[in-house]
């Protein structure tokens, strides 16, 4: 007896090893392709821009003496916030990202809900229709929004054909494209947390609440809604923070108005050649998106530890 | 059949007026026919079971009751008024569900006054009458806990005080004791018999126990294919069955074939080949039946005395037969007895004489035999 139990629990140990192993190598991963580049760009956020092969000051300067040793300089990013734009363009893309992700909630919540409640033979089928345009390639199928929404395009072609206007609409480059185009990419990483959430839901529990006296809108905002908030923060944090900083939306189906930290990144890296200001641009960015991140785990742990 | 009650029950009251109301309800799902045609009354201050196997359509009725499922038949009238197609936010009914469906991010107090707060009923009221039932149910204490930090038991305690805040007419409970292990089970029936009496609501209890059903209930309906097979009390659907699928599912039975041979002053004669013979029971109330005709002896196994020494004594059936089987529960045994035509009879005895020996043992033989008017005989 005792004997065999020993054997189990060296087992159980031997199984433990393996599953630290396991564990411990995406983590060098993320260490070695997350936080390396990120070191990078930190190291040249905080260096001066010079006209060079890289255009920034070394981090350790070999030739100097003593302080000039090691050259550290915060003047990127009080340059951030002493010049307007940056600020103009960082609410910007807080706003645009935030409507975008609310019009994915209000778009995807009922589609996430409609799947979760079909027959399980459905269920697939539908679920794969929502990931079935990651099979083409992202570029692709932005490009194929502009031939869509030209002024020749698709939809004014169509429009003007039945007679239901007399000129072309501008329907491209402008803010109206950017959130179609990011509301259309991002809606399946809405949908794809909130279903997984959804489909867990007791079914009881609705019934329930419309037995004690909740009517139907009511069992939603009791019930439903509370429950499936793990969903609804996942699935807005997975539009929000890739929204965000989206380069190629803005810039393809965006107008010259339309200002995104992705294109101002752009614009200071391949035009200014201002690495050092574009890196603490970068570096700004992560903190936006580190708090919020920051606030759903510390939700998500009093959650498991309230008991949901 | 004559069965003596001190009182007359509603159910033999041609004026009492029924609390449910079943009119030829029914429900299809496509093609599937879950409820058929089922009428019912069901009176005020009944504890009434709906007992079915699974795939009975005793779920289906109940939902239809709470308001979750429309009928596609007939109709349900509620305290004399007709609740069909009315909402379950509408209706004075509440459910407890199998699961107790407790909602997870409110706790004890926050689930026990949902109800009474979509009622709109003011603050105060609420506070009194949740602390009320709450204490009733022996859950007080626990008030400001999750439904995750209870146990089992304390979860039913909950989901019952929940549905029982509102005083509803009827309270629908379903499996109300299946999720509870045998020891707790045994003890919240009779909690759940005593609140009722105490609060005096109409309890109707679906289950597939028909142990929790017996004793639990004022009547039971053996549901079975959508249909309701019989109505009654405990006594007259254990003693009484009406047919062989009533027989089986309620309580152990022996089942024999027999063949009808004469109708001859109040007795009735039949052939019966497992027992290697004719046999005698009263002819009862029922139609006489025609020679020929076949019919199913039911025998309990309570019923069949086992001795080792011929029995005495008029009225009595006796067959010999040896002990293939025996199985020893302490309070009682249960044997196995093959008949010298090779059919097995199950045989149950009280172990009255305190002995670690057995009376009778395996091989040994036996002689089998009953009162003839135990012997139950059924038409289907």
């Amino acid at each position: 007896m005792a004997q065999g139990k020993r054997k189990d629990s060296n087992r159980a140990d031997g199984r433990r090893q393996w599953l630290r192993a396991a564990l411990t190598l995406p983590y060098f991963w993320l260490l070695l392709f997350f936080l390396a580049p990120f070191a990078i760009i930190l190291k040249i956020s905080v260096a001066d821009p010079v006209v060079a092969l890289p255009p920034f000051t070394p981090l350790i300067d070999w030739a100097a003496q003593g302080w000039e040793r090691i050259h550290v300089t915060l003047d990127n990013f009080l340059f951030l916030f002493q010049d307007r734009y940056y600020a103009v363009i960082y609410l910007n893309s807080i706003k645009l990202a935030a409507i975008s992700t609310l019009l994915c909630l209000l778009l995807g919540y009922p589609m996430a809900y409609f799947i979760a409640r079909q027959p399980a033979r459905w269920r697939n089928l539908l679920l794969l229709g929502i990931i079935l345009p990651f099979w083409i390639s992202f570029l692709l199928r932005v490009y194929a929004w502009i031939g869509l929404l030209n002024t020749h395009g698709v939809i004014n072609t169509t429009l003007l054909w039945l007679g239901l206007i007399d000129q072309p609409v501008q329907l491209i480059y402008n803010d109206f494209a950017v959130y179609l185009g990011i509301v259309y990419s991002y809606l399946p990483f809405m949908i794809l947390p909130l279903y997984a959430n959804l489909e867990k839901l007791d079914l009881d529990l609705q019934d329930a609440a419309a037995d004690l006296g909740a009517r139907r809108w009511q069992v939603f905002v009791d019930v439903t809604l509370p429950l499936s908030m793990p969903g609804v923060i996942a699935g807005s944090l997975l539009v929000f923070i890739p929204a965000i900083g989206e380069f190629i939306i803005p810039a393809l189906l965006g107008g010259s108005d339309t200002l995104m930290i992705g294109r101002a990144l752009w614009d200071e890296f391949f035009i200014n050649r201002d690495w050092p200001v574009a890196s603490a641009v970068s570096v700004v960015l992560l903190l936006i998106l580190v708090v919020p991140m920051m606030w759903f785990q510390k939700i998500q742990g009093g959650r498991e530890e309230g008991v949901l | 059949m004559t069965h003596d009650h001190a009182h007359q029950a509603p159910w033999q009251d041609d004026k009492a007026r029924p609390m449910v109301r079943l009119n030829g309800l029914g429900k299809r799902f496509g093609e599937t026919v879950a409820v058929d045609g089922v009428n019912l009354d069901i009176y005020p201050g009944e504890l009434f079971s709906i007992l079915g196997g699974s795939g009975s359509g005793k779920t289906t009725l109940l939902r239809m009751l709470a308001g979750f499922e429309q009928p596609t038949a007939g109709s349900i009238e509620i305290d004399g008024v007709d609740m069909t197609l009315v909402p379950p936010y509408e209706r004075p009914v509440n459910m407890m569900f199998q699961s107790y469906a407790l909602f997870p991010h409110m706790t004890v107090e926050q689930n026990a006054g949902y109800g009474l707060r979509k009622d709109r009923v003011p603050a105060a009221e609420i506070r009194e009458r949740v602390a009320t039932i709450l204490d009733k149910v022996k859950m007080g204490r626990l008030a400001k806990r999750k439904p995750s930090a209870l146990s089992g038991g304390e979860r039913q305690r909950v989901a019952l005080a929940r549905a029982l805040v509102k005083q509803p007419k009827l309270l629908l409970l379903d499996e109300p004791l299946a999720a509870l292990d045998k020891k707790l089970r045994q003890h919240t029936q009779f909690e759940l018999m005593n609140l009722q009496d105490e609060l005096g609501v109409t309890f109707i209890v679906v289950t597939h126990d028909q142990e929790e059903a017996m004793t639990l209930s004022t009547r039971i309906a053996v549901m079975n294919d959508g249909r309701l097979e019989q109505v009654g009390t405990p006594g007259e659907v254990y003693e009484y069955p009406v047919n062989r699928f009533v027989a089986n599912f309620v309580g152990n039975v022996n089942l024999l074939e027999a063949r009808v041979l004469e109708v001859d002053g109040g007795m009735l004669w039949l052939d019966c080949p497992d027992l290697g013979g004719r046999l005698a029971t009263p002819a009862g109330e029922a139609p006489a039946p025609n020679a020929d005709d076949t019919r199913w002896i039911a025998l309990r196994p309570e019923k069949i005395l086992i001795s080792k020494e011929a029995p005495a004594g008029d009225n009595r059936m006796a067959l010999r037969g040896i002990v293939h089987d025996l199985g020893y529960f302490g309070n009682l045994s249960v044997y196995r007895v093959e008949l010298p035509t090779g059919r097995i009879l199950q045989v149950s005895a009280q172990n009255r004489v305190r002995t670690a020996r057995k009376t009778v043992e395996w091989d040994d033989e036996v002689f089998l035999s009953w009162d003839i008017g135990s012997a139950i005989v059924l038409e289907d």
